[in-house]
């Protein structure tokens, strides 16, 4: 009689659970029978390199690098694109290649204002 | 477990292929050859132990090569150098947020005594007014096998450790700190300049 071949999921499905739960156990007795935990409040702070933490960690960065990220789209995304669309250029319907230069019109969009922002000299940005 | 096992019984066991230990051997055992020791070095004597680590001296031998850059995973903390008294807080919190049980080896003249900065005004004369040192080494700075005896003797004592009764180890009472306070910056040097509880020097007797 072969086994069920799904058998084999459900045993590697309790080895996985059965495999960790084993040593978290031991460190739990381990912790109940001879170690006594020791908590504290320099233990429990946050480790910054042995300074004490300044500040709350979830703050709201800056967006300096939309520049960047607009530029990538248009030179990065817009070329993985571009390839797709130029090989099946022939058998494409209209709604496909209307939909393909909306996109193009956006980015090219982006493209004149970054142009205008200066983006594309070599040098330091002048706002 | 207090009750030790006749040695000859022991030998005659283990020719048979019966090997016998206790919690306690096999605690110890694992424990001293797997030290993680903390990833931090604060003057020349760091240079010698980046030596240590490397391939001529490899202190993999020993299982102590996973250098940990986080203290929450690390055993042991290598007080590599000169403990500026700017530097001697930070030392303390790290310490202080190691996980039990933790160990510490002062490293070098510097790190046990202030070394030839000991006159100075900005230098800790020796780690140990703050934190408990297990094992102090000499030298300036010393060599990659001076460190790798320490060690060494790191591991004797780790291996004597008892862990019940009335002589078990300082990290398995429950009323032994954990954490030790973190000295802050007066207005001439750092308030307090030693931990009482901990720093106990020689007294010095003198002759009269």
């Amino acid at each position: 009689m072969t086994p069920n071949p799904y058998l084999f999921i459900v045993i590697f499905i309790g080895v996985a659970l059965v495999f960790p739960l084993i040593p978290l156990a031991l460190a739990w007795l381990w912790r109940r029978v001879f170690q006594p935990p020791k908590p504290g409040p320099e233990k429990n702070a946050i480790y910054e390199c042995g300074v004490e933490s300044l500040g709350e960690a979830q703050i709201q960065f800056r967006s300096q690098y939309y520049l960047y990220a607009i530029i990538f789209l248009i030179f990065d995304v817009e070329a993985i694109f571009l390839v797709p669309f130029a090989v099946a250029f022939v058998g494409l319907p209209v709604g496909a290649f209307i939909a393909i230069l909306v996109f193009l019109l956006l980015l090219i969009e982006g493209l004149v204002w970054a142009w205008s922002k200066g983006c594309l000299q070599w040098g330091t940005i002048e706002h | 477990m207090n009750e030790e096992i006749d040695e000859g019984l022991r030998s005659q066991l283990q020719r048979q292929g019966v090997w016998v230990t206790s919690i306690q051997e096999l605690y110890n055992w694992g424990r001293k050859n797997s030290i993680w020791p903390l990833q931090f070095g604060l003057a020349c004597c760091a240079i010698e132990m980046i030596a240590t680590a490397a391939s001529r001296y490899d202190i993999a031998r020993f299982g102590g090569e996973v250098f940990r850059p986080s203290p929450r995973q690390a055993d042991l903390m290598i007080v590599a150098g000169t403990v500026t008294k700017k530097m001697a807080p930070q030392i303390v919190r790290l310490y202080n947020q190691m996980a039990d049980p933790k160990y510490v080896i002062a490293m070098g003249a510097c790190a046990i005594s202030g070394g030839p900065f000991k006159q100075g005004y900005n230098v800790l004369k020796g780690i140990d007014r703050y934190i408990p040192v297990d094992v102090y080494i000499p030298g300036c700075p010393p060599r990659p096998e001076a460190l790798l005896h320490a060690f060494m003797e790191l591991q004797r004592k780790i291996d004597e450790q008892k862990l019940s009764g009335a002589h078990k180890a300082t990290h398995l009472e429950a009323e032994q700190p954990s954490e030790f306070p973190v000295p802050a910056f007066g207005k001439h040097d750092l308030e307090p300049p030693a931990n009482p509880n901990v720093f106990r020097p020689p007294a010095i007797e003198r002759q009269s």
